[in-house]
């Protein structure tokens, strides 16, 4: 009876399944690209750590343009309004803001489920107790390592992985489900058979073993952080055994890197067709780093327009949307439909324009070039970070590499 | 104690869905949907109404019984049916069994 449940997943990066198309077979608000099932917003970009491999983009939102609480709230119920039914409160480090408790309430009274995609370190018992009477449904967590000392180099702050554990433990005391989180890199990989142990050992349902992207700050840290083609294909294997052996125990999900791929990824489940987000400043984008491309202009929710209408009407949002605006390779290719044509923020970093296939596709006539950059980047062990902050990014010191 | 999830269903079970996991019918779509974090699933007919009465109090045998009286079907068919989808749920960490709080 395994078609009992169609299954879908309603952000990031795997090929969504049948499930979408049940739920896409349906008329929705947004009659010709059903409204996403889920929405990432990103409260605020303000965040204590420093990961090198931040998925924010390099120009960052001052807390001065924020979203207010009041303007939140009314993004939040327009959301459930037009059929969104999951809300990640993302960041940034979507603690810091003040008002969190208050539009985690105002989600559950509107309707939507809501996620936490937290650090942790800024959270306390107190605060998190009051989320979960406020509705929240569930936590993630990130890691940055099985241990301190990687992963405090990592997130460049002192005792962070000491709270995310502590926090980790508060989290399911309350009965919420946690998720937890681990990006992994060339500098982390041999950790990931101890950070699988560490994640059925906090009692987590699910762990993302998500291999960096290399866009924005994790593309100015890719030499620091591109894992040698051995590192990945030991890391699937383990990844593989794990899952098989933690059945109904712990759910691994795995992101790997696209660079070693064949085909490029889905991104985002194809641009503009299943997912947007919100930025601190009240944009809405196709994807997290789609700021990253210049020459697009990206609607406001504070603009007259109705989060309903700039999904399905605006500029930025039709101009990669379907096949129409492909070239070859990808115009002609069998697959234009499966990947569509890979991630257009990687295809603007790596070949200057956001209309070419994406060169993590072996059909792109750069991606010979660029597989081979990265092999060498792996090989070449310059492992300081750029960590990221507003001021464009601190390369980490001699000391700090040496700890 | 992350082995407690891993359920097997049996006619004595009395599953539940677990706190992260939402059945509700989406208005927008017409559907009924379990909301599940980073996934949304579309349960069909069937399954929406067994889940429907996984309350933690009923057990499987109960839940088999009210279909059996109702679809006019043999109990055992039936019964293999059931058992079949919960585990299937459960193996996939969208049932569990009413329990204690975690500790």
């Amino acid at each position: 009876m395994s078609d009992i449940l169609a299954d879908s997943k309603t952000a990031g990066t795997a090929a969504p399944s049948d499930g979408l198309a049940v739920l896409e077979s349906q008329r929705s608000t947004a009659e010709t690209f059903g409204i996403p099932l889920a929405v990432l917003a990103e409260l605020t970009h303000r965040c204590p750590l420093q990961c090198p491999y931040c998925s924010n983009p390099v120009e960052l939102d001052r807390a001065g343009a924020e979203l207010t609480t009041d303007e939140w709230k009314r993004v939040l119920s327009e959301l459930a309004e037009i059929g969104v039914l999951q809300i990640h409160f993302s960041g940034g480090e979507p603690t810091a803001r003040k008002d969190l408790v208050e539009l985690v309430q105002h989600a559950t009274d509107v309707g939507l489920y809501s996620n936490l995609i937290t650090s942790a370190v800024l959270l306390t018992k107190e605060k998190l107790s009051a989320l979960a009477d406020a509705g929240l449904c569930h936590v993630q967590i990130s890691f940055q390592g099985n241990e301190p000392v990687i992963a405090d180099r990592v997130a460049g702050l002192k005792n962070a992985h000491e709270k995310k554990l502590e926090v980790a433990k508060w989290t399911r005391e309350l009965d919420l489900p946690l998720t937890v989180n681990a990006v992994m890199h060339r500098q982390n990989l041999h950790q990931l058979p101890d950070i699988i142990q560490m994640a059925v050992d906090l009692d987590a349902d699910r762990l993302e073993v998500a291999n960096v992207q290399y866009y924005g700050w994790a593309l100015k840290n890719r030499a620091a952080l591109m894992p040698t083609l051995e590192q990945i294909e030991e890391a699937s294997r383990i990844v593989e055994e794990a899952a098989t052996r933690l059945k109904g125990i712990l759910a691994i999900d795995y992101v790997v890197p696209d660079y070693y791929a064949l085909r490029p990824k889905k991104c985002m489940g194809g641009w503009g067709r299943q997912f947007f987000n919100i930025s601190p400043a009240g944009k809405v984008l196709p994807c997290h780093a789609a700021e990253s491309i210049t020459g697009l202009e990206f609607e406001s929710v504070r603009s007259n327009h109705s989060i309903a209408w700039i999904w399905q009407n605006s500029e930025a949002f039709n101009r990669y949307r379907g096949t129409g605006w492909m070239p070859e390779p990808c115009k002609s290719c069998e697959f234009r439909e499966i990947d569509f044509g890979g991630c257009r923020c990687q295809a603007f970093a790596l070949t200057g324009d956001a209309g070419n296939t994406d060169p993590a596709c072996t059909l792109s006539p750069r991606h010979e070039e660029i597989f081979r950059q990265a092999e060498r980047e792996a090989a070449a062990h310059q492992d300081r970070f750029l960590y990221r902050n507003f001021a464009g990014g601190t390369l980490e010191t001699e000391r700090e590499h040496g700890a | 104690m992350a082995l407690s999830r891993n359920i097997s269903v049996s006619e004595a079970s009395r599953p539940k869905l677990p706190r992260h996991a939402r059945l509700r019918f989406d208005e927008t779509r017409q559907v009924w949907v379990i909301l599940a974090p980073e996934r949304v699933l579309a349960p069909d007919e069937i399954a929406v109404e067994v889940l429907q009465l996984c309350d933690g109090v009923r057990s499987v045998a109960d839940i088999i019984d009210q279909l059996t009286v109702k679809y006019t079907a043999p109990r055992d068919a039936i019964a293999t049916d059931v058992i079949a989808m919960l585990q299937d749920l459960a193996d996939k960490g969208f049932l569990t069994e009413a329990r204690e709080k975690t500790s």
